[in-house]
């Protein structure tokens, strides 16, 4: 059995409840599976107040072993890297020096959700408390543990990073570690495992029809394709999102609104408002990822010439209008 | 007098910190402090108004929906924006799946693992109720995990993904339900209503909405064997710990108001002082700093003109949480609160007979989960495919607005100003915030402040389990509480 410690600091809490809508089968028969103990979770131990901090210190003083550990939430170093943003309830410790010293006993290390991978969210703004991630600060390595932290395994953070996380990227990614398969080349250049980040939103995207001929929405809500101006980065964004859908068949796409990429270091400040596609001369900034610029600009213009009436029409509206026409084979 | 600082409370949303102080096994007073500052005020502020809607639901993971539903109201009331009614019964069923899912959540996962503690051994309910309630490990669950995933398909289908969708806006609903989703969500809630009806309460909703008085209440549960359903089992271990004798706060009720169709609400707007019911004047709600980790301690301000600088030199200061008053007074928020408001029968004698505590509070959730669940049918049933979801409109250089909109654990408020077209002032009075407050201008202990004194602890107990229920009866999301 592998001893799995999930503390949580300057997030929402959103990626445990998102973890708890595993499905086929359910996180707890998961854990079980895969032989995953859990020492301690916010939401689902019993342990409160003096046991919690008995079994923390028991990880300490390496009575108990810490297989693995899973952060959430951003890690709280101001004001003035005090920590001080975040005391551990009941424990008058900076959050962050709680993290420091059980990372050191931990053999493996793992930033559940953008906030703990890159300080996300929480980050945003004048970033007025200091957040930041594990071992990213935005894109930048770095962050609380430093660049070159290295967990017992000899590994580096895993940033499962996501706002939410997908349930299936968190146990997914904690199965192959109790697999023992788990690799540092597993990961990409942000730290996020390779098995869902080499995808994109965009591949399955249920507008694809749209995008194809760059029939575009304008207003929230419209069915047509949502990068040309409402903001959608599907294109860039790496994650599964409409291959692997959410909470049965969502995904943001599907739900009617832009991916803003929320797997990305930084994409709590894009520079731009989140549902406006920022542009240049016309043309959106933030090309379709590895498409020629060029290309791009002579493709769209084509395709825009040759978009039927069915998805123009479509594309700005709630409802699908025209429906496809139906070929038969004699008149 | 001994104290105790008890702490990481878990099994409620985000970090917190209570100290106690103990005289004669029992607790004399309380301090609760909400450990965890993040300052999304400070963060939303210089950003364009409509971006509201990408940072509040991330407020917090499990009141998501709730976050976007008053930011988009505060945006609409700003640009001046109606709704359709596709529109108000899509967002009554996306925030009635996450209070719903968050009540359930509460019951099986927060609240019932107390009473497997070790503590109980002794009792002659522990062996079955350890078996059913265990954290992680108890039957229930094994049943309830699933049951809720499949229910939040309906977050799947209407809003994308749970938590933090952007399908929520204010006029009306990004996401257009189709016909055949239309059908596919009847299925959804249906077979979550088996769930509840076989597993959780053991009977009928419509039978556990008429419930009409703690007699009744008690009636009903005398017709089964106790460990016929979830809602018997935890009535058994009620009566026999006296639940309704413990939590007990103020007795002040606020509700903003839920889930409007034709821009009515399904359950009214209101507050209780003293027992009696009045209108709620938005001008009488404050929020002071004397004991927050807050900058202008020293007097309260009108949220539309709420001030949030943190500020560690506040030596009064205990916690990062404000306290927000109405008519200067301490109210509690929450299913219970809602309930005596709109005048459910069961609620008002319940809260007649031993006010709110433990029992009261737990009793209003599931009330809550047997009235809104048909009424989430019937929504859908409401829902025109072929009719408008969302209305548009543009956002004023210069506006302000006000959202204000129930989550599972209480009232949740939103105060927004936009001046040369960027936010400039945005104000957050979450429900936890109610509750939750530390001392207000007067020395007013907060209502879990209150609801503390008086519980009793055993010799030895470093984190009381008594204070354990009462802290859970709230159902507390300190995410939120701070923002």
């Amino acid at each position: 059995m592998l001893n799995l410690l999930w503390l949580q600091s300057g997030g929402c809490g959103g990626c445990s409840m998102s973890l708890l809508n595993a499905e086929s089968p359910d996180l707890l028969s998961l854990f079980e599976n895969a032989g995953i103990n859990l020492l301690w979770h916010p939401s689902l131990s019993e342990a409160s107040g003096h046991e919690c901090i008995e079994m923390l210190e028991g990880i300490l003083a390496g009575e108990i072993a810490l297989d693995i550990l899973c952060i959430e939430g951003s890690m709280m170093t101001g004001p003035m890297g005090t920590g001080k943003f975040h005391i551990m309830g009941g424990t008058g410790k900076p959050m962050i020096e709680w993290v420091q010293a059980l990372a050191e006993k931990a053999t493996h290390t793992v930033a559940v959700g953008s906030c703990a991978a890159y300080g996300g969210i929480t980050a945003a703004g004048s970033n007025d408390t200091d957040a930041t991630g594990l071992q990213y600060d935005g894109e930048m390595r770095g962050g609380l543990l430093g660049k070159d932290f290295v967990s017992g395994s000899g590994q580096q953070v895993v940033n499962i990073a996501g706002c939410p996380t997908h349930p299936d990227w968190v146990t997914e990614t904690l199965i192959s570690i109790a697999l023992g398969e788990h690799q540092d080349d597993h990961l990409d250049k942000f730290g996020r495992p390779r098995m869902y980040a080499d995808h994109l939103v965009h591949h399955g995207c249920s507008r694809n029809e749209f995008y194809e001929y760059k029939a575009s929405a304008v207003d929230m809500g419209d069915r047509g394709c949502m990068m040309e101006n409402m903001g959608c980065k599907g294109t860039q964004a790496h994650a599964d999102c409409n291959t692997r859908p959410w909470n049965g068949q969502g995904s943001c796409t599907n739900g009617g609104y832009p991916c803003i990429n929320c797997t990305a270091p930084e994409f709590e400040e894009p520079g731009h408002s989140f549902c406006q596609t920022p542009k240049v001369a016309g043309i959106p900034v933030g090309l379709p990822t590895d498409m020629p610029k060029a290309w791009f600009v002579a493709l769209a213009s084509l395709s825009k010439a040759a978009t039927p009436e069915r998805l123009k029409k479509n594309a700005i509206s709630e409802q699908l209008i025209y429906p496809p026409t139906i070929h038969k084979r004699k008149d | 007098m001994s104290r105790i600082v008890a702490g990481p409370f878990n099994r409620v949303e985000g970090d917190l910190e209570i100290t106690l102080a103990i005289a004669e096994n029992k607790v004399a007073s309380a301090e609760v402090n909400s450990p965890l500052y993040r300052g999304f005020e400070r963060i939303l502020l210089g950003h364009k108004p409509m971006d509201a809607l990408v940072y509040t639901p991330r407020i917090c993971g499990i009141c998501s929906v709730t976050q976007s539903v008053a930011s988009a109201r505060a945006l609409a009331d700003a640009m001046q924006l109606s709704m359709p009614l596709n529109g108000e019964l899509c967002t009554n069923l996306v925030l009635a799946n996450e209070n719903i899912t968050d009540l359930l959540t509460h019951f099986y996962l927060f609240f019932m693992p107390d009473f497997a503690r070790d503590v109980y051994q002794q009792q002659d309910w522990f062996a079955p109720i350890h078996a059913r309630f265990k954290s992680t490990s108890g039957t229930a669950s094994a049943q309830m995990l699933p049951a809720r995933a499949d229910f939040l398909h309906l977050m799947g289908i209407m809003a994308g993904k749970w938590p933090h969708t952007l399908s929520l806006q204010p006029g009306g609903v990004a996401k257009a339900i189709e016909a055949k989703e239309r059908i596919r969500l009847l299925a959804i809630i249906g077979s979550f209503k088996r769930f509840l009806e076989t597993t959780l309460f053991g009977d009928e909703l419509t039978t556990i909405a008429q419930l009409s008085s703690e007699k009744d209440l008690w009636d009903w549960h005398e017709q089964q064997p106790w460990q016929s359903s979830d809602f018997r089992r935890f009535l058994h271990v009620s009566r026999s710990l006296e639940l309704q004798g413990l939590g007990r706060a103020t007795d002040q009720f606020l509700s903003y108001g839920a889930y409007r169709v034709h821009g009515k609400n399904l359950w009214k707007q209101g507050c209780v002082f003293g027992g009696t019911s009045v209108p709620l004047d938005m001008q009488d709600i404050t929020e002071d700093h004397a004991h927050s980790w807050m900058s202008e301690s020293h007097k309260s301000h009108f949220p539309a003109q709420g001030v949030t600088v943190p500020s560690l030199d506040n030596e009064a200061g205990y916690s990062w949480c404000k306290s927000p008053r109405l008519n200067q007074q301490v109210m509690e928020v929450g299913p219970l609160a809602r309930q005596v408001i709109n005048g459910h029968p069961l609620a008002k004698d319940l809260v007649g007979r031993n006010g709110a505590n433990v029992l009261s509070r737990i009793v209003a959730r599931l009330l809550e989960i047997a009235i809104v669940v048909p009424k989430m049918e019937q929504w859908v049933k409401q829902i025109d495919p072929g009719a408008p979801f969302c209305h548009h409109g543009d956002m004023p250089s210069e506006a302000s607005g006000v959202g204000l909109v129930e989550a599972a654990r209480g009232s949740l408020g939103h105060w927004l100003e936009v001046k040369q077209g960027k936010i400039a002032n945005y104000q957050i009075i979450a429900p936890t915030s109610w509750n939750f407050s530390p001392r207000d201008l007067a020395s007013q202990p907060g209502a879990l402040e209150q609801a503390v004194v008086g519980a009793p602890v055993m010799d030895g107990e470093k984190t009381p389990v008594s204070v354990q229920h009462i802290v859970r009866s709230f159902d507390p999301c300190m995410a939120c509480t701070v923002h």
